[in-house]
């Protein structure tokens, strides 16, 4: 089991409230990401649901049980950090049983727990080194391997993958995303990287100075932001915002529209502008385009087009995938 | 990383500490501070009463008192400026690339791990006996009449071993100060044309600074309290006593210990106006 | 940065550099070598460098006269027994101070440190009256705790700056994984600080080591340390040269030899982090 309730909790440090009243509901076996730009307060909020840290006011319950004063270690949930924490004075084996040994797990079980867990995250042939002797993504694996031997009511991941170079960290979401299949166990994971939050998570908690701006799944937080902060922060090329006249005549104070429903012409459209920078990436091609009045546009457009620098071209936003928002910066339709 | 129960167990483990440090500091002071008020003769009979301030107008007022300040100051700057100059420039030179640096290193130090009875004792008696010490050799060889180090410069000897122990300190922590001067600012000077010592004047000095500063305050401190150098080679005799050793000789020698107390809460003050100094810098960087 | 200097600067650097070592060390060569001469040749004149008859006379005449090997075991318990007993004090304390900081710590660290500052003679009378009162003159145990707390600033200064550098994530790892506070200090820190608790412990033992103020004015016969013992050839023994350095050279060469190794931590332990 691994139902976490977080009711109006509330974090200061000093005088500074970080997390202001916030309820928030993650349930059984479910994959939450966190996500927000830096310093929003979500590792912050991870730690209040360890127990690193205490609340300011509120509570949290686990399973149904309070556990608001509850010590971290016996909130029964295992946590991976952004520096991985392993013990360098360790071998690996050591490192991965080390929660065993502080339950005092009798030592036939451990070595099972440990060999097992070694075996799903390929480090069996790593068992007997140490932390400083293995890469990046296989210290990572360790501090995997050392919550999942816990079989922890529900895992939390701060940043995991950020020290990472780029070609591993896929793999790593990957893995992690197959570990969840798996072990079918509650996963808080946090992240400052929507593409990480939008492929791997069930349900998606965005942050902004310590307030939950909305909870949904991947699809309904790019279908359906509930405001403009939402809809700038999910989805990349990030999306265009309109103010003005342009705005007014779809009878909203800003509109967006993603790069990707906005449709390109050399003939015709809704708004002639000038190719200035243009991307090309293979697969897609993104275009920045400068239309008189406007901020320039991101335009994604699928494989290569044949236009260049200084080309004149026209688009058109999709009128279905046109998203309205109001003074207040609220999406309307 | 703060949780009630990590906070409060913290407390508990600052605490044996804590209490440690508050009782070493507080008992003896307050006793020290009592006594200074008192006429404490414990060979004729301890405790007599009230004083007043009696005891700090004899000690200040004492013939020894003004001396000894005196020597005190003699000592401690003289100390201070050896080492300081000798410091600096021993720190530039073994900051050269040359052959052997790590056992010029371990000799320089090597003082510094000798115990201030066995350099007071080798120094007085195998360097400084005006008829069997190697000064005394070296004065004859050269046709020069032997010296008398001990009584005719008693002071003079005494900053001299005392800052043979010391040099190997400012030293190290000059070299550590140096170590860390970025050598592209030294070599933007030179092309700027900057000349050498313009160099030293501009650049290497103001990075020395902050580091000279600490060893002046820290060795201060240390030198205020001279104990085992004057203790085994003059006993305080011919102006070598020290407000250390007058402290010293009111309380243990002569057992008047109203008296060496008011003399001990004056050593207290002027230390502790030292080591203001010293924790501000400490203070500030502890922020950093 | 490395650039190449000539050789010929390099060579005079080192004469230079060489000259003003062996200068600084002299002393300490002198009395070494002084300690293998006979009475005689020691103060010989003039002075004989290598061309003497050595001698180990005098180290077996200062340990039947003056029975060293008691006094290098009463300082061995005084220095080691404090240091030891000041670092199991200060471990715990340097965790509370490195890992839960709060708003009071720094003042906590620097009035510690202050303490440090205190002029021993300043409490010296006090000090006497309750070894006296406490039955401690004159016995290790005394010495032991007054060193203890003499030296307790500098030991929970310096585990508390090694300690900093510890990532504070490791110990909420352990934390996590269900360790007690003293397992997570037993097993996590401890073991990840041995080299900062190593130098620790050795800058420590060479302070109370050479400490020469309590250990001069609070033993006598029984429970004097090396310094006491160097102290009592004042006079008139001092004028036997020879037998003096032996003791000299008895009483220096076990902390000489632990100092090399501590010179790196030396900065560290005597400057309280105020250089880098
Ligand atoms: N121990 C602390 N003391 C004071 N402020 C803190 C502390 N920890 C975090 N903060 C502040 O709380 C805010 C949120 O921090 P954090 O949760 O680490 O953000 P994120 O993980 O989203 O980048 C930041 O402004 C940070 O400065
Ligand atoms: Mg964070």
């Amino acid at each position: 089991m691994g139902q976490i309730t977080l009711n109006q909790v509330t974090k200061s440090f000093g005088d500074v409230e970080v997390i202001p009243p916030l309820d928030l509901q993650i349930n059984d076996g479910e994959f939450v990401v966190f996500v927000g730009p830096s310093g929003c307060g979500k590792s912050t909020l991870l730690r209040l649901i360890a127990g690193l840290e205490d609340v300011s006011s509120g509570e949290i319950a686990i399973d149904g049980t309070d556990a608001t004063h509850v010590q971290p270690a016996r909130r029964g949930l295992a946590m991976v950090f952004q520096s991985y924490a392993l013990y360098p004075h360790m071998s690996v084996r050591k490192n991965i049983a080390f929660p065993l040994k502080m339950a005092k797990m009798d030592k036939a079980e451990q070595d099972r727990r440990v060999a097992n867990a070694a075996k799903v995250l390929n480090l069996t042939d790593y068992l007997d080194r140490r932390p400083g002797q293995l890469s990046g993504g296989q210290r990572q694996r360790v501090a995997i391997g050392r919550a999942i031997v816990r079989e922890p009511a529900a895992f939390l991941f701060d940043e995991p993958l950020s020290n990472l170079d780029a070609a591993l960290r896929v793999n790593m979401r990957l893995e992690i995303s197959e570990l969840h299949q798996t072990l079918k166990t509650t996963m808080i994971y946090v992240t400052h990287d929507q593409v990480e939050a939008m492929t791997m998570a069930d349900k998606i908690v965005v942050l902004q100075a310590g307030r939950i701006e909305q909870v949904g799944s991947p699809l309904e937080l790019y279908n359906a932001p509930r405001n403009k902060f939402v809809a700038g922060f999910i989805g990349s090329p990030k999306m265009n915002f309109i103010d003005g006249a342009d705005a007014a005549q779809f009878g909203a104070h800003t509109i967006g529209i993603r790069p990707e429903h906005i449709t390109l012409s050399t003939t015709e459209g809704l708004w002639q502008g000038r190719v200035g920078v243009a991307e090309h990436l293979g697969s897609d091609t993104f275009l920045y385009v400068h239309v008189n009045g406007l901020d320039p546009l991101t335009v994604r457009v699928s494989g290569e087009v044949g236009v260049r620098h200084g080309d004149t071209v026209f688009l058109s936003p999709d009128p279905a995938k046109l998203h309205r928002f109001d003074a207040q910066g609220l999406r309307q339709s | 990383m703060a949780t009630q129960h990590s906070r409060a167990a913290a407390r508990l483990m600052m605490a044996p500490a804590v209490v440690l440090l508050l009782g070493w500091m507080l008992v003896p002071l307050i006793m020290t501070l009592t006594f200074s008020f008192k006429k404490y003769l414990p060979l004729k009979g301890g405790d007599l009463g009230w004083v007043g301030f009696e005891n700090y107008i004899r000690f200040f007022t004492a013939s020894a008192f003004w001396p000894s300040v005196l020597s005190t100051l003699i000592l401690v700057g003289g100390v201070l400026a050896i080492t300081v100059v000798l410091g600096v420039l021993l720190a530039l030179l073994l900051d050269q690339p040359f052959w052997g640096q790590g056992i010029v290193r371990i000799l320089v130090i090597a003082p510094f791990f000798v115990m201030p009875t066995v350099s007071a004792l080798v120094w007085k008696n195998m360097f400084m006996d005006p008829v069997n010490g190697l000064f005394a050799h070296l004065f004859k060889a050269f046709g020069a009449q032997p010296y008398d180090w001990l009584s005719q410069s008693p002071l003079l000897s005494i900053i001299v071993i005392v800052a043979w122990q010391w040099l190997p300190f400012a030293t190290l922590i000059l070299l550590t100060a140096i170590q860390s001067l970025d050598s592209e600012q030294l070599e933007a000077a030179e092309m700027d044309g900057a000349p050498v010592l313009a160099r030293f004047g501009y650049i290497v000095l103001p990075h020395l600074a902050r580091a000279i500063t600490v060893v002046i305050l820290i060795q201060t401190i240390f030198l205020l309290s001279i104990f085992a150098e004057i203790f085994v080679t003059t006993q305080g005799s011919f102006g070598t006593k020290t407000l250390t050793y007058l402290i010293y000789q009111r309380v243990l020698e002569s057992q008047n210990v109203g008296l060496g107390s008011a003399g001990g809460i004056f050593a207290v003050i002027l230390a502790n106006i030292v080591a203001i100094f010293l924790m501000r810098i400490v203070g500030k960087n502890l922020d950093a | 940065m490395a650039r190449r200097v000539s050789t010929r600067r390099k060579a005079i650097t080192t004469l230079a550099a060489w000259s003003v070592g062996f200068l600084i060390f002299f002393p300490i060569l002198w009395t070494v070598l002084t300690s293998f001469k006979t009475e005689a040749q020691a103060i010989a004149d003039p002075p004989l460098f290598l061309g003497f008859d050595w001698t180990l006379e005098n180290y077996a005449v200062v340990q039947e006269r003056s029975d060293y090997l008691r006094f290098l075991w009463n300082s061995v318990i005084i220095a080691g027994g404090s240091t030891l007993l000041g670092t199991m004090v200060a471990i715990p304390a340097a965790w509370a101070m490195a890992f839960v900081p709060g708003k009071k710590t720094k003042d906590i660290l620097l009035w510690m440190l202050s303490t440090k500052m205190l002029p021993a003679v300043g409490v010296l009378y006090p000090i006497y009256l309750i070894f006296i009162q406490l039955g401690l003159l004159d016995s290790r145990i005394g010495l032991v705790v007054v060193l203890m707390l003499c030296n307790l600033p500098i030991i929970v200064w310096m585990l508390y700056t090694y300690f900093k550098e510890i990532p504070g994530e490791i110990l909420e790892a352990a934390r996590m994984d269900g360790a007690t506070l003293r397992e997570e200090i037993l097993y996590v820190l401890t073991p990840m600080a041995v080299p900062g608790i190593a130098s620790t412990i050795l800058l420590n033992i060479i302070l109370a080591w050479n400490e020469a103020f309590w250990t001069l004015n609070l033993t006598a016969a029984k429970a004097a340390p090396l310094t006491a013992f160097i102290a009592s050839y004042s006079s008139p023994e001092g004028l036997f040269y020879a037998k003096l350095s032996a003791a000299s050279t008895l009483a220096i060469a076990p902390i000489l030899i632990l100092g090399w190794f501590s010179q790196k931590q030396l900065v560290r332990g005597l400057t309280f982090g105020a250089v880098k």
